[in-house]
């Protein structure tokens, strides 16, 4: 491997740590402080586990503007079974789940059997769903869920680290496994950058495409229930803040590691990177406002340079021709 | 230079008189890199006159229409006359339009979600002042020029709901309109329609030389060009026949028979044969084609037989270009029974993996769309149909990535890299990427859609080995392609297809190029014709 790609590659690490060293420097005491890197990394799993779910359909070249809303109505679900109507936790659980991938396979089965666009098809069925989570709910907060289930997320730690980090981190791995070591990934691959390539070759290219989908609505769903057990509760609109902060952490996320790719561990670099200068910035006194900034910021720059990457590819390509 | 079969073009016909040519070309030459394209071309369209420009691929037809167009810049020396007016050469982008030209090109130019009128008045509509656009005037007005023309046009129809013939006509009409806006009374343009009839029905192809006759009579002369000997003996006045960049001859059409113009395109005597196939001995039948139909083929019946090369050829638009997507199901097939082995499939049914588990493989002609993902790898590109044998659990990324480079090493792809993006090879090793890629998954029937296009002459020769290894193992191979050369240099037996049908067998001592191709512009004229539109 050459400098230049390794430069590439790990570009990303390089300026999370540039970021960690200069908020050191100036808030010693308040940032560069175990609680401080404990609060972080547990605090963002839920966004991990979001944007790794989106990695599937972007891999396979379709939107999902949905995940957002699946979210809030997987936590909310679970909110409403266990919370107020006293299921126990591991039905509520499942049947949260089940509403997750419900969604992403209606949006499968749409783009897919009806050929329709996945971003248009996403965009509708996110705001269908938003209003269905604002119906069920009443437009309240749910709360009074089971603690067993914050426990096992937030309250158990592991060196210092709430566990829900490692359920994240756990997901890094199976992603990476899937998208790089297995016949399925790479055909996903393919579906997404050459879809004519791939029926050519006998791809199933609307199989592949549903999976992605689908597994895209299972993985929100996950994040809902990690998001319920974090906070203890729902509330109707808290999955609308993670739709961006999502799509920036994934397009970031393939400009690193496996670069012009979006992967798994790029996606976890990027989370955290971002998360990172947004902490720092707010112990400075930053306000809040910060974080839109940050997070629309991120995904413009991450587009731009991946443009860019491709853009130097297309005119090698154009010399050597 | 002229050659002796050179002519001045007779006196213009019709009312016009002695009034000057619409366009007079003369000492045009054009180079690229080290090569003339075009050689002291002339070129003299005379008043109210049809003229045919005839020639081979690569001949410089299209450089010069390009010059028309103001597309490309001609070497210095190069004159231009436009109705007796000199014009200053190179012609800049979009002068043609106040010259009174316009310019019809076989992909017609229009906007297909856009309805008729819209895609009629886009020109005016860009350069109108008025804010505001009266519809319903502009309709009736598109109702009245559809009518001046003697058709019958819906205004509010999407264009690409129209047949093939109302497109191509819409898109005459419109270049004529625009033409006419340009023109002062009393002055003629010049209506270049480039291969416009290579997607018509027979009887599509009688309304729009209907219509061209009434442009002529009324507003332009036209430059018409067409591989189809039949339609230009037919439409145009004189012809004038381009060979290796340079005119051969320019003649009143009426003079020359059908076998004489194709001598002059091809330049042979047809008696002559150059090179001989060998005549190998058929093997069994491995493949049977039967009333196959598509978009431009019907009623196609033929077999294939174990180890042998066949080519498949024509000029543009008759057919052969479709028959190995039909057969593998890559397009929509509307009728049609192909039988691989003892198994029958239905070809409308037909998919891609149905096609892959009879044992067939295409290397489609477009590499970059089709063939290839240019953005991965060249180990990711070649092993994509065999990623089943690096299983069970994780791939073996690393035994498949030196397997690859094995492969490349078989297939002598340079540089032997199998991490190289697959972009960044030159065409010729592209597509011997592709060809691993096909092999290893050892097909029974491989089909091929212009395989050396692109591909630079070393890289030619070492695929042309391969495929003759491949056909020597059994492989039966079937190769579409308008390379007529190529085809006489791989194939064992070539069917010839004209106006979507199989026109003549060429075999044995018959695989010649100047046979392929001189055949090739024959068949549009014995070939039975389609009289449905095409359009399913």
């Amino acid at each position: 491997m050459n400098a230049k790609v390794a430069a590439q590659r790990y570009a990303l690490v390089g300026a999370w740590i540039v970021v960690i060293v200069l908020f050191c420097i100036l808030k010693p005491d308040t940032f560069a402080t175990s609680a401080n890197v404990q609060n972080i990394l547990g605090s963002q799993a839920v966004l991990l586990v979001l944007t790794l779910g989106l990695i599937l359909p972007l891999t396979s070249n379709d939107f999902d503007l949905s995940i957002a809303s699946v979210l809030s109505l997987s936590a909310m679900v679970l909110a409403l079974l266990n919370g107020e109507q006293g299921w126990p936790l591991l039905p509520a659980i499942i049947v949260a789940l089940g509403c997750g991938l419900a969604v992403g396979m209606f949006n499968g089965a749409c783009v897919v059997w009806l050929g329709l666009d996945s971003f248009i098809v996403t965009l509708g069925s996110g705001t269908f769903v938003a209003g269905v989570v604002t119906w069920i709910s009443g437009s309240r907060t749910v709360t009074g869920m089971s603690p067993v289930l914050s426990d096992w997320i937030v309250n158990k730690r592991l060196l210092g680290v709430s566990l829900v980090f490692y359920y994240g981190l756990a997901l890094v791995l199976i992603l990476w496994y899937v998208l790089t070591y297995t016949a399925v990934g790479r055909r996903l691959l393919f579906v997404g950058r050459g879809r004519s390539v791939a029926r050519l070759s006998g791809l199933r290219v609307g199989a592949l495409r549903f999976s992605a989908l689908a597994g895209s609505g299972l993985l929100a769903g996950l994040a809902g229930v990690l998001y319920a057990g974090t906070t203890g509760g729902a509330d109707p609109s808290s999955g609308a803040s993670f739709l961006l902060p999502a799509f920036a952490a994934a397009y970031l996320g393939a400009t690193a590691v496996s670069p012009g790719r979006f992967n798994a561990w790029g996606a976890f670099i990027a989370v955290y990177f971002l998360v990172t200068g947004i902490t720092g910035l707010q112990l400075l006194g930053v306000d809040s406002f910060v974080q839109q900034l940050f997070y629309g910021g991120a995904l413009v720059l991450a587009v731009a340079l991946s443009q860019l990457v491709r853009r130097r590819a297309a005119g090698r390509e154009a010399v050597g021709a | 230079m002229q050659s002796p079969l050179h002519t001045t073009p007779a006196a213009p016909s019709g009312a016009a008189g002695a009034a000057p040519p619409v366009v007079a070309l003369r000492h045009l030459s054009k180079r690229f890199g080290g090569e003339l394209a075009l050689d002291d071309v002339a070129l003299t369209i005379e008043h109210g006159q049809v003229h045919g420009l005839l020639g081979e691929n690569g001949s410089g037809k299209s450089t010069l229409i390009k010059v028309l167009a103001g597309y490309h810049a001609p070497e210095p020396g190069a004159e231009l006359e436009v109705n007796g007016t000199r014009v200053s050469l190179p012609l800049h982008a979009n002068a043609f339009r106040r010259l009174g030209l316009a310019f019809v090109h076989q992909d017609l130019g229009l906007i297909g979600d856009l309805t008729v009128l819209e895609n009629l008045r886009v020109g005016q509509l860009s350069e109108s002042r008025s804010l505001h656009i009266r519809w319903s005037r502009e309709r009736r007005l598109a109702r009245e020029t559809f009518e001046r023309y003697g058709f019958d046009l819906d205004p509010s129809a999407i264009v690409n709901e129209l047949p093939e013939t109302d497109r191509a006509l819409l898109a005459i009409v419109r270049a004529v309109e625009e033409m006419r806006a340009t023109l002062a009374d009393g002055e003629r343009g010049l209506l270049v329609l480039d291969e416009p009839t290579v997607f018509l029905p027979r009887e599509g192809v009688q309304r729009l030389f209907a219509l061209v006759r009434d442009v002529v009579a009324r507003d332009a002369s036209v430059l018409f060009v067409s591989h189809d000997l039949d339609e230009v003996r037919e439409i145009t006045d004189h012809v004038t026949v381009l060979r290796d960049g340079r005119v051969h001859a320019t003649i009143p059409t009426a003079q020359a028979t059908e076998a004489q113009l194709v001598e002059m395109i091809i330049g042979r005597s047809l008696a002559a044969y150059e090179h001989v196939a060998p005549d190998r001995p058929a093997g069994a039948t491995a493949l049977t084609v039967r009333n196959l139909g598509g978009r431009t083929v019907d009623g196609v019946d033929f077999d294939a037989h174990a180890g042998e090369i066949l080519g498949l050829t024509g000029i543009i638009g008759s057919g052969f270009d479709e028959v190995p997507y039909l057969l593998f199901g890559a397009r929509p097939c509307r009728v049609g029974e192909l039988r691989v082995g003892d198994r029958s499939h239905a070809l409308p049914l037909m998919s891609p993996r149905d096609a892959l588990k009879a044992k067939m493989a295409l290397l489609p002609a477009d590499r970059q769309v089709d063939g290839s993902v240019g953005s991965l790898s060249v180990s990711d590109n070649a092993m994509l149909q065999v990623l089943e044998r690096y299983r069970p659990a994780a791939l073996r990324l690393r035994r498949m990535r030196g397997d690859a480079a094995q492969l490349l090493d078989d297939f002598d792809v340079r540089p032997r890299d199998p991490d190289a993006e697959y972009a960044s090879l030159s065409g010729g090793n592209q597509q011997k990427v592709l060809l691993a890629k096909w092999l290893q998954t050892k097909p029974q029937i491989l089909l091929l859609h212009e395989p050396t296009q692109g591909v630079d002459i070393g890289a030619r020769e070492q695929i042309f080995h391969l495929l003759r290894e491949e056909a020597k193992r059994g492989t039966t191979i079937i190769c579409a392609s308008s390379d007529h050369e190529q085809l006489a240099a791989i194939c064992d037996r070539v069917l010839v297809f004209g106006r979507g049908r199989i026109a003549r067998e060429l075999t044995g001592g018959e695989v010649t190029k100047a046979r392929i191709a001189e055949q090739a512009l024959n068949s549009s004229a014995g070939a039975a014709s389609i009289t449905t539109d095409a359009e399913v």
